[in-house]
């Protein structure tokens, strides 16, 4: 899974820190740092903090990224 | 357009950004994506930040939105020239990729120590790429005795930050009065710098390096001072800004250089004599256009937020048309995290005259800086405060007088000072 997390937008509400507690914290008043790459089994937790986020900053994409043979170096 | 090709030079976060827009606007050619980076692109924040304290592998920022892309991926493939005229891409490995549009994003790399036969002394690094970061984390896995920042702009501090909380000693060397002084001004920055003290970086502002020197191993050991004296180092981070990845149009007649590309308001890259190119866009660190909010004074940024929103812009005058894609004119907008500051900013400080701390104060660690030039408002910067930030985007929008009135509960009378930012560099 790849997560990213528009930290322009993100107003550090700390919803998906309760959402998904090991993949997303704040550090201090409002630094938010998250698992950019969190494990399959955290599926529904980080689906849970893309629908929490009530600035709608959290991106995820499912499923293994392009192999090596989609890619032609 | 189903039998177009649209190649994207420079697979990161603007050629992703730009390509997908493509295919959600229906773009059904084929797209080829090329990066002289042997990875799927990735986000870069990270890695002066999370991933510098090991919170983070160097390896685990790809980028979502990879997956469903229906792209070409010819990455590890430098590209090394630009036939305009043959409307084809140069690859250093001999080949040649031709192309209907093209999108240039091949953005910016770290500027290295200008000295190359001191450059290659081991233990120094830069800052910019995946492997950079790896590269830095496992010198800082060996406990250096010191490691020695040079340039205290944001990634400088960024790195700084990261390192110390590594718990190593750091001491950081910048020209200027105060960190980010380029950027935030002297105010702000004078705040940072207490915070870097009380981090325990031995933080040295007025201070020039001018040698750098290692030892019989070719390990490096000191850097040499302006005026004397010297700082033992064992490894050193060269955080001396960027230069746009623009080697490779040289010859083109386009309008490029180390300060980017040039284009017009729908991402259409420039020839020397100013005139667009239909078929050749630019977007995201590498692009340079005139922005309408600033009097159309050309402006290059180094914002994530920029190359994502530019990206899209340019897929869509590629598509559409530039009319019909308009100007483009994304507020500027980007974070930085260091020493426990989340710091936000909207807008350009550059040529302020004055800043305001418009609500919150330095002295409880939470603020927001407002800047302003000839009583119009330019830019509004907050620290640990960024809820209060968006009401200050129409005032920045708007130009309205400065300092602007948000009618926030919080906020004090507005003193402006002179915000202490450099002069206006040559353009
Ligand atoms: C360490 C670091 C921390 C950052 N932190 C922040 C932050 O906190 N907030 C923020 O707003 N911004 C931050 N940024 C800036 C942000 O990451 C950039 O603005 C963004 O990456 C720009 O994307 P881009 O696609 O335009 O360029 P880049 O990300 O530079 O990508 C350009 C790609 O093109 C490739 N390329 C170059 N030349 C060629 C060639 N000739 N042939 C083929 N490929 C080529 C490059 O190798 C690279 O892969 C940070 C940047 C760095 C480096
Ligand atoms: S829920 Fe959204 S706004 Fe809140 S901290 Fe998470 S990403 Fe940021």
């Amino acid at each position: 899974m790849r997560v990213v997390v528009d930290l322009n937008r993100c107003q550090a509400y700390a919803q998906c820190c309760y959402a998904a507690p090991d993949r997303f914290v704040l550090q201090g008043d409002e630094i938010l740092v998250y698992d950019p790459a969190p494990p399959d089994r955290d599926r529904a937790a980080v689906e849970r903090a893309v629908q929490a986020c009530p600035v709608r900053a959290i991106r995820v994409e499912h499923g293994d990224a392009p192999a090596a043979a989609g890619i032609s170096a | 357009m189903r039998n177009e090709t649209i190649v994207v030079a420079g697979a990161s976060l603007a050629g992703l950004r730009g390509a997908e827009a493509l295919r959600q606007r229906g773009f059904a050619g084929r797209l080829i994506l090329v990066g002289d980076e042997p990875y799927l692109p990735y986000d870069r924040p990270p890695l002066s930040k999370h991933v510098l304290t090991g919170e983070i592998a160097p390896g685990a920022t790809t980028l979502p939105g990879v997956r469903g892309l229906d792209a070409e991926w010819r990455l590890g493939t430098p590209v090394s020239g630009l036939d305009r005229a043959g409307r084809a891409l140069l690859l250093a490995d001999g080949g040649r990729l031709g192309f209907d549009r093209l999108l240039i994003a091949t953005g910016a790399r770290a500027r290295p120590w200008p000295n190359a036969d001191e450059a290659r002394l081991s233990g120094i690094h830069t800052l910019r790429g995946r492997d950079d970061a790896a590269a830095l984390a496992s010198g800082l896995a060996a406990r250096p005795a010191r490691v020695l920042i040079l340039g205290a702009g944001f990634i400088g501090c960024e790195a700084a930050s990261s390192i110390r909380a590594l718990g190593l000693p750091v001491t950081v060397v910048d020209p200027g009065p105060a960190p980010l002084a380029r950027t935030l001004g002297h105010v702000v920055g004078s705040f940072v710098a207490g915070r870097m003290q009380a981090a325990g970086v031995d933080y040295r502002p007025g201070t020039r390096v001018t040698h750098l020197e290692g030892d019989g191993a070719g390990r490096v050991r000191r850097a040499r001072l302006a005026g004397g004296g010297a700082i033992d180092a064992d490894l050193v981070v060269v955080a001396l800004g960027a230069v746009r990845n623009t080697d490779w149009l040289a010859g083109t007649g386009l309008a490029a250089n180390a300060g980017g590309v040039s284009c017009d308001g729908a991402c259409r890259v420039l020839d020397a004599a100013g005139r667009p190119e239909a078929a050749i866009f630019a977007a995201g660190d590498v692009a340079r256009w005139p922005h309408p909010l600033y009097g159309g004074r050309p402006v290059a940024l180094e914002h994530w937020g920029n190359a994502v929103a530019q990206g899209a812009h340019a897929a869509r005058a590629m598509l559409d048309g530039p009319e019909a894609a308009g100007a483009y004119a994304e507020l500027p907008a980007f974070w930085s995290s260091q020493f426990g500051l989340n710091i936000k900013s909207l807008g350009l400080t550059e040529g302020a005259d004055a800043v305001a701390i418009a609500q919150g104060n330095p002295r409880t660690g939470r603020f927001l800086a407002v800047y302003g030039r000839a009583g119009r408002t330019l830019a509004a910067v907050s620290v640990n405060a960024g809820r209060w930030l968006p009401a200050y985007e129409a005032p920045i929008r708007a130009a309205a007088p400065f300092p602007p009135i948000t009618g926030g509960a919080d906020q004090p009378a507005l003193k402006p000072v002179p915000p202490g930012l450099p002069a206006p560099r040559a353009a």
